[in-house]
């Protein structure tokens, strides 16, 4: 069954199992493979997308969820105002170690500055808590958050 | 690490290679360039000037997040004397025989390539500066040089390295070890804080790691692997398998750790690694695990229990009679200390890709930390040529030791092998990751030590229960038989007794040292409270004057006292350290120190507990890695990624588990993993610069964190825990 939506600005129609997860359209049939596989399980954050700005995990979204949708991938992110702060700043504090987790990572700040402009360390907290980062870049997130906001920490 | 110091020494003799390599492949390069083909010029193995006077650098070890990929070619830039806006850097592939030594481990990158690479870089410049002299008739102790030219200052003349380029590749290469160096006063990238050279492409999610590879035609593999480790396929049936769309092979493999001619592992190859990974369970197979079914966790803590009441099965280390020392103790103290079995949980999981050619040729993409390792697997278990192998590198996302093996490569190569011409790469989804890990092995320590009446430790005892095979410790599962204090006290008894397990077991970070640093700076902490001290004193008392204790093996420096009387002293005062008990409830201070990976590093820790959960508030560290920090950005990152990783395997990582031979652990909801709410305001850092060689970074801070945290813990609430990870209930 053709599914069409929209990804990153261009509108793509695709033929593909229905229950196959977005992340693996992106990465198997887009060739969009900034998006990551850490977990497949929801718990990693490593896939981490915008579907109609929302953050979501694209390994639990099956394509047919996302028909009719608008997806913005790491690819594209600093195309948004607030994605394109967040791009920004990580890259002056130079935030990635290996950098797996990091698109995941900026899509979440995205979200959240997108969401909230001004957040509150809770605020950063809770809208980047179900992003893993197994090298521990975590203070460097947390300062990039805030100098994308504006709140030069 | 027994074979890697073989190594380690066979890497003088490759660099010393590829020193000869520096003028092969000069004049190599001098007839492209003569025949104007519009090639870089190459100024040994490391060095390429294009036309147009920019430099690309290759980096030759593996990137898994350590920065090295920056580093190495920082240290050879600033010998060429180009700037850094000048060079683009290119990740080498894999050839010890051109680069030397290329591995992501033991944090040796800094102390064993400081001075070839920045040779490397030196050699290159005086090519270049002879090859002024020769053209200006000038003498080259009248030439200078700065970002990528060569200057006459009396003249006024200068020259770009590429328009000298093709006079210097005629110049015979230079005797590295006497090319002359900077001084450090003159350094101009060296010290400066670089950014990752990956940092742009990362952030746009560019295609870097070893699972981005794509290649033309390329299918995925998905993995079968028998559930329990070591054990292999009696036999298996693909029929439904074959039945599903977009199937195009089912090939059985061995991992490399099973006997040759018996497979441990199906891989299932279609046109996605979805489908592939989805189809799995349509595949029937019959294990032969009954030799491994017998192992346990709760198996293991038995025996060990059993073991710790016995006498060592053998000695390690052994001064004086600590027994007779014992008995006439002021006072003794007893404790036991745990550790578990843990997975490396590295995010990208592993995965490789190959490509088997007509010509029997095998190329591989690989995210490996030791991929010269991996050829030699490769090439025993499919009885193939090593020269027949390449390894490109990629971005890797995340090591911490766990791809120092190479398994993934051995599996997708004989996946290659069996559909030629079609590239194959093979994911492992979490699971397969976790139950699959090379394991940092768990551990059981039984200590008694005994103070006299002034307070001073004169006995110490450690029955060190360990998992072996053949009545040694298996791969990480060892102990240094100089594990401080027991060099520093006159009568010590270090005892091992062994358990047999199936698992296969590696190095996690900092290996054996986060374990031990734990050990042995809890129990150090009790020994002071005994004695009516604190931790920084007692280990001030212990570690006495100034003098070299014995290094913990062949090939690595000796203990400096006085480094690390150093740091201690300087993190107390950093923490603004008192000794007094913490009058606040549920909040502690904690002190550690550990020498490993050849630095020395004393940390404090501020812990909160509030409802029986551990909170780490804040870290200091004092770090003497020598003379130079060589990108203190990037210094600033493994700084805090080593101590944050350390509160995650004390508070935050669970035990392995395994059943019946098998692991049970599936994914990061039993295997739970630091978040960013777990991780301390702060981790505040301070050099102590020594006149010593820099050494590396990516581990040696780690393991003075775990102890510390144990000792804030029981600054905060009294209770004294000795098994990891901490729990207060
Ligand atoms: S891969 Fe989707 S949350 Fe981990
Ligand atoms: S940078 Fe390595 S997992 Fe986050």
């Amino acid at each position: 069954m053709p599914i069409t939506l929209t990804v990153n600005r261009t509108p793509r129609t695709i033929e593909t199992d229905a229950d196959k997860p977005l992340l693996w359209v992106l990465r198997e049939e887009l060739a969009l493979v900034g998006t990551k596989f850490g977990c497949g399980a929801g718990l990693c954050g490593a896939c981490t997308v915008l579907l109609d700005g929302e953050a979501v995990r694209a390994c639990q979204t099956p394509i047919a969820d996302a028909a009719g949708k608008a997806i913005v991938t790491i690819e594209d992110v600093a195309s948004l105002p607030v994605g394109k702060k967040v791009v920004a700043a990580w890259t002056a504090l130079d935030v990635p170690q290996c950098g797996y987790c990091q698109a995941g990572q900026i899509m979440s700040a995205t979200a959240l500055l997108s969401r909230t402009p001004k957040p509150s360390a809770d605020d950063i907290t809770a809208g980047m808590s179900g992003n893993i980062c197994r090298c521990a870049t975590y203070l460097r997130i947390r300062k990039a958050i805030l100098e994308a906001a504006g709140e030069a920490a | 690490m027994s074979t890697v110091s073989l190594n380690r020494r066979s890497f003088i003799a490759a660099t010393i290679a590829g020193g000869a390599a520096l003028t092969f492949e000069a004049r190599l390069t001098l007839a492209r360039a003569a025949a104007g083909t519009g090639e870089p010029a190459l100024l040994g193995a490391f060095i390429h000037i294009a036309p147009d006077n920019t430099f690309i650098i290759e980096a030759k070890n593996p990137e898994i997040g350590q920065g090295i990929k920056t580093m190495l070619p920082m240290l050879i830039a600033e010998e060429l004397d180009v700037s850094w806006s000048q060079i683009r850097i290119r990740q080498a592939d894999t050839n010890e025989k051109l680069y030397g030594m290329q591995i992501a481990g033991g944090s040796w990158a800094t102390p064993f390539n400081w001075m070839p690479a920045r040779q490397a870089g030196a050699g290159a410049r005086q090519m270049l500066v002879l090859a002024a002299e020769k053209l200006w008739g000038v003498p080259a102790a009248s030439l200078t040089t700065e970002a990528g030219e060569v200057i006459h200052k009396a003249s006024g003349r200068r020259a770009t390295y590429a328009s000298l380029a093709p006079e210097a590749v005629k110049i015979a290469a230079p005797d590295l070890e006497k090319v002359p160096l900077k001084s450090p006063e003159t350094f101009r990238i060296i010290g400066k804080s670089q950014p990752g050279v990956d940092t742009p492409a990362i952030v746009r999610g560019a295609p870097l790691f070893g699972i981005d590879t794509r290649l033309p035609g390329m299918v995925y593999a998905a993995m079968v692997k028998c559930p329990v480790q070591g054990g292999t396929i009696r036999q298996f049936s693909d029929a439904l398998v074959r039945q599903q769309r977009g199937i195009s092979a089912v090939v059985p493999v061995n991992s490399g750790e099973v006997p040759a001619g018996k497979h441990d592992a199906v891989l299932i190859v279609a046109d996605s690694w979805w489908r592939a990974n989805k189809v799995r369970e349509k595949l029937t197979v019959e294990w032969d695990s009954a030799a491994q079914a017998g192992f346990s966790t709760a198996g293991y803590a038995k025996q060990a229990a059993a073991l710790l009441g016995s006498a060592p099965q053998s000695s390690l280390f052994k001064a004086g009679n600590a027994d007779a020392a014992l008995a006439r103790a002021a006072k003794t103290i007893t404790a036991d200390y745990a550790y578990p079995i843990l997975s490396h949980a590295t995010l990208e999981p592993q995965n490789c890709t190959a490509l088997m050619h007509a010509d029997g040729k095998l190329e591989i993409w690989a995210p490996s930390q030791w991929p010269a390792e991996g050829i030699k697997d490769v090439a025993r278990v499919m009885s193939i040529a090593p020269e027949a192998i390449t390894v490109h590198l990629t971005r890797i996302g995340g090591g911490f030791g766990r791809r120092l093996m190479n398994d993934y490569m051995v599996m997708v190569a004989q996946a290659a092998k069996a559909m030629p011409g079609r590239p194959v790469q093979l994911i492992f989804d979490r699971t397969d990751d976790m139950r699959n890990d090379y394991y940092r092995p768990g551990g059981w320590h039984r200590l008694i030590a005994g103070i006299d009446a002034s307070g001073a430790m004169i006995a110490l005892k450690d029955h060190f229960i360990t998992f072996g095979a053949g009545g040694k410790p298996i791969r990480a599962a060892e102990m240094n038989a100089h594990e401080f204090p027991g060099p520093v006290i006159a009568d010590v008894d270090y005892g091992m007794s062994f358990i047999a397990t199936n698992l296969a077991t590696g190095w996690l970070r900092a290996p054996t040292s986060n374990a031990m640093a734990f050990v042995f700076q809890g129990f150090l902490a009790e020994v002071a409270a005994a004695a009516g001290l604190d931790l920084p004193e007692l280990m001030r008392r212990t570690l006495g004057g100034p003098k070299m204790l014995p290094r913990a093996e062949e090939g690595e420096p000796e203990f400096s006292t006085a480094r690390a009387r150093g740091v201690i002293d300087a993190v107390c005062k950093f923490a603004s350290w008192t000794g007094k008990p913490s009058t606040v409830k549920g909040k502690g201070r904690g002190f550690g120190f550990y020498f490993s990976h050849r630095g020395y590093f004393a940390e404090v820790v501020d812990v909160t507990v509030a409802d029986g959960a551990v909170k780490v508030d804040k870290v200091w560290v004092a770090g003497d890695i020598g003379a130079q920090v060589i990108n203190p950005l990037n210094a600033e990152h493994q700084m805090q990624g080593a101590a944050i990783d350390g509160i995650a395997q004390a508070l935050v990582w669970q035990p392995i588990v395994q059943e019946a031979g098998a692991v049970a652990q599936e994914n990061f909801l039993d295997f739970p993993m630091m978040r960013i709410e777990m991780a301390p305001e702060d981790v505040a850092i301070t050099w102590v610069k020594t006149d010593n060689p820099p050494t590396g970074l990516g581990e040696p801070a780690l393991p003075p964190v775990i102890p510390a945290i144990a000792n804030a813990i029981h600054d905060a609430t009294g209770k004294r825990l000795r098994t990891l990870p901490l729990q207060m209930s």
